[in-house]
C-alpha cells in the first residue's frame, strides 16, 4: 500500500511485474476509484466546457470520449483529462485525484465567466460514484460475460449506458494502458458487487487478478502516456509535451489560455519529450540528468524498467533540437541511452 | 513475513548466516515485499574489501532503487552470478537462492558486532510499520 493524492492505493497485490504481463497477454482489474469524477450538464454545457479546456467538448457526438487538457491562461497544464459526451447535455470528466479539486474549481469558476449557450453546472460526483476498470487483450470477453451492453459496438475512446453485474453504468471502451479495455463508471455502493463479478471473469478461465499502481505506471510507460506531475504540469504547455494536437486552435470561440498557446504554437516548443531505452540495466529514474556528450541538455520525467522490452527506458524533456548520442546521468555515472519513437510498445505492432 | 531464527540481522534488511569465518548474506523477506520485483542488483566484485554499515552495491526494482550495505568487514569471497539472469530468485527465495554475496570476516572470525537478532529484528520491521 502507499499514499497517493491522500488515498491508501494498492501499489501491487503480488508481482506488479506478473500483473503488468497479465495486462498485455490476458486482462486485469485497476480500481480507479479515487479518481476525479466531474460532471457538467445544462443546455450550455459543451459551450462552457469549449471555453474551459483546450479541446472542442461540444464537437464530440453523443457517446465519444476524448483526452484533453484544462490549462492555466499562461498555457501551463493544470490537468489532463478525458471528457464523456453522456447525453446531447450532459459531459463526464474524469481528473486526476491529485487535482480533482483544481479541476472542480476552476470548471465552476469558467462556467460562471463564461457560459454563452446557457445553463452549465458543474457536479463533483467523485463522493458517489466509482471507477473500475478491466485492461487486456481479453477485457471484451471478460466484460461481455458480466454485462449487457454489446461490446462490439463500443469503439475505442467511446462508451454507452449499460448494466454490470446488474448494476447500471457508464461503459468506456478507454484506459491507460496501452492496451484494449474498459473504464466502469459506476455508483459507489455497487463498486464491490461489480468488482466481485469481473473477477471471475468468463466461463471455462481462472479469473481476472487485479493490479496496482506500480503496474499501472509501468504499462502508460510503455504506451508513452504522459503522467501528470511527471511529464505535465502547470511549467510546460501540451506543445513540448509533444501533445499539441490537443490544443484546438481551430476551434471558433475563445477559451483560457488560447493567447498563450497560440504563441507557443507560432514560436515550437521549448523543449521536447523523448523516449530513451537504456543500454545498461540500471534504470534511469524520475529527475535523472540527460547528457548530450558532456553537456546537460534535460532530465528523466519518467523512467521504470519495461517487463515488455526487458530492459529500462524512460521519458525524457530535452532542450528542442538536441540531437544525441544521449547519455543518463545514474547516480555519478553516464550510462548511454538510445534515442526511440514514441510509444515504446504499440498493440497493433506488438511492441 | 518470514524471519528464520538461525540468521542474524541488520538495520538496512539484510540478512548474515555466519558459518566459521564466511558471512552469507542477502536481503530480507520484509525488504522484498517492500521493495517489489527486483529487476537488477549491482553486487561487489570478488576481491574487494567491504565495511560494515558502507555501501557494496544497489538493489534495483521496478519503483525504485536501494543502496546495498555490507553487515560486515572482510573481503568479498563469492558473489551469486544466478542473480545475473533471473534477479527474480531474490523476491523468490529471499533466503535461498536469492542469496547475494559472500565475505571472508576480518578481524580473525571474531563475530561481527551491532547484527539483530530475529526477535530485534522483527521488532523493527513492525515499528516500522
Amino acid at each position: 500500500m502507499t499514499e497517493f493524492a491522500g488515498w491508501r492505493m494498492p501499489l501491487r497485490y503480488g508481482s506488479e511485474i506478473a500483473e503488468h504481463r497479465a495486462v498485455r497477454t490476458d486482462a486485469a482489474l485497476f480500481d480507479l476509484s479515487h479518481m476525479g469524477q466531474i460532471a457538467v450538464t445544462g443546455a450550455g454545457a459543451g459551450a462552457a466546457l469549449d471555453y474551459a479546456v483546450c479541446g472542442w467538448p461540444s464537437a464530440l457526438a453523443v457517446g465519444r470520449a476524448r483526452y484533453t487538457m484544462l490549462c492555466a491562461p499562461d498555457g501551463g497544464i493544470l490537468d489532463d483529462l478525458v471528457i464523456y459526451r453522456q447525453a446531447e447535455d450532459r459531459f463526464l470528466v474524469v481528473a486526476n485525484a491529485a487535482n480533482t479539486a483544481v479541476v472542480l474549481a476552476e470548471l465552476k469558476v469558467r462556467a460562471a465567466l463564461n457560459s454563452p449557450g446557457g445553463e452549465a453546472v458543474v457536479t463533483d460526483e467523485w463522493p458517489t460514484r466509482g471507477l473500475i476498470s478491466i485492461q487486456g487483450p481479453n477485457a471484451a470477453d471478460d466484460l461481455s460475460a458480466h454485462t449487457d451492453l454489446p461490446l462490439d459496438g463500443v469503439r475505442y475512446y467511446a462508451g454507452a449506458y449499460g448494466t454490470v453485474a446488474g448494476h447500471p453504468a457508464w461503459i468506456a471502451r478507454t484506459g491507460y494502458t496501452g492496451e484494449d479495455g474498459f473504464e466502469i463508471m459506476c455508483e459507489a455502493g455497487d463498486c464491490e458487487a461489480i468488482w466481485t463479478a469481473l473477477s471471475a471473469g468468463r466461463p471455462g478461465t481462472s479469473g481476472v487478478a487485479p493490479a496496482g499502481l506500480a503496474a499501472r505506471d509501468t504499462l502508460r510507460l510503455e504506451a508513452g502516456m504522459p503522467l501528470y506531475g511527471n511529464e505535465l504540469g502547470p511549467d510546460v504547455t501540451p506543445y513540448e509535451a509533444g501533445l499539441g494536437r490537443v490544443v484546438r486552435l481551430d476551434k471558433p470561440t475563445d477559451f483560457v489560455g488560447r493567447e498563450a498557446l497560440a504563441a507557443r504554437a507560432a514560436q515550437g516548443p521549448r523543449q521536447t519529450l523523448i523516449g530513451l531505452v537504456a543500454k545498461s540495466r540500471r534504470v534511469p529514474r524520475h529527475g535523472y540528468p540527460v547528457l548530450a556528450g558532456t553537456t546537460g541538455v534535460g532530465v528523466v520525467t519518467s523512467g521504470a524498467p519495461s517487463p515488455t522490452l526487458g530492459m529500462p527506458i524512460a521519458m525524457a524533456y530535452v532542450t528542442a533540437g538536441a540531437t544525441g548520442p544521449f547519455g543518463i546521468d545514474v547516480r555519478g555515472n553516464i550510462e548511454p541511452a538510445q534515442l526511440t519513437e514514441l510509444p515504446f510498445y504499440d498493440r497493433r505492432k506488438g511492441r | 513475513m518470514s524471519v528464520p531464527a538461525e540468521l542474524r540481522y541488520t538495520q538496512e534488511h539484510e540478512w548474515v548466516a555466519i558459518d566459521d569465518d564466511v558471512a552469507s548474506i542477502g536481503i530480507t523477506d520484509y525488504a522484498t515485499q517492500a521493495l517489489g520485483d527486483v529487476v537488477y542488483v549491482s553486487l561487489p566484485e570478488v576481491g574487494t574489501t567491504v565495511t560494515a554499515g558502507e555501501p557494496c552495491g544497489e538493489v534495483e526494482s521496478t519503483k525504485s532503487v536501494s543502496e546495498l550495505y555490507s553487515p560486515v568487514d572482510g573481503e568479498v569471497v563469492e558473489v551469486n552470478e544466478e542473480l545475473d539472469d533471473d534477479p527474480g530468485l531474490i523476491n523468490a527465495e529471499p533466503y535461498g537462492l536469492g542469496w547475494m554475496f559472500r565475505v571472508r570476516v576480518a578481524a580473525g572470525g571474531a563475530a561481527p558486532t551491532g547484527l539483530l537478532s530475529p526477535a530485534e529484528y522483527e521488532e523493527l520491521t513492525q515499528s516500522a510499520g
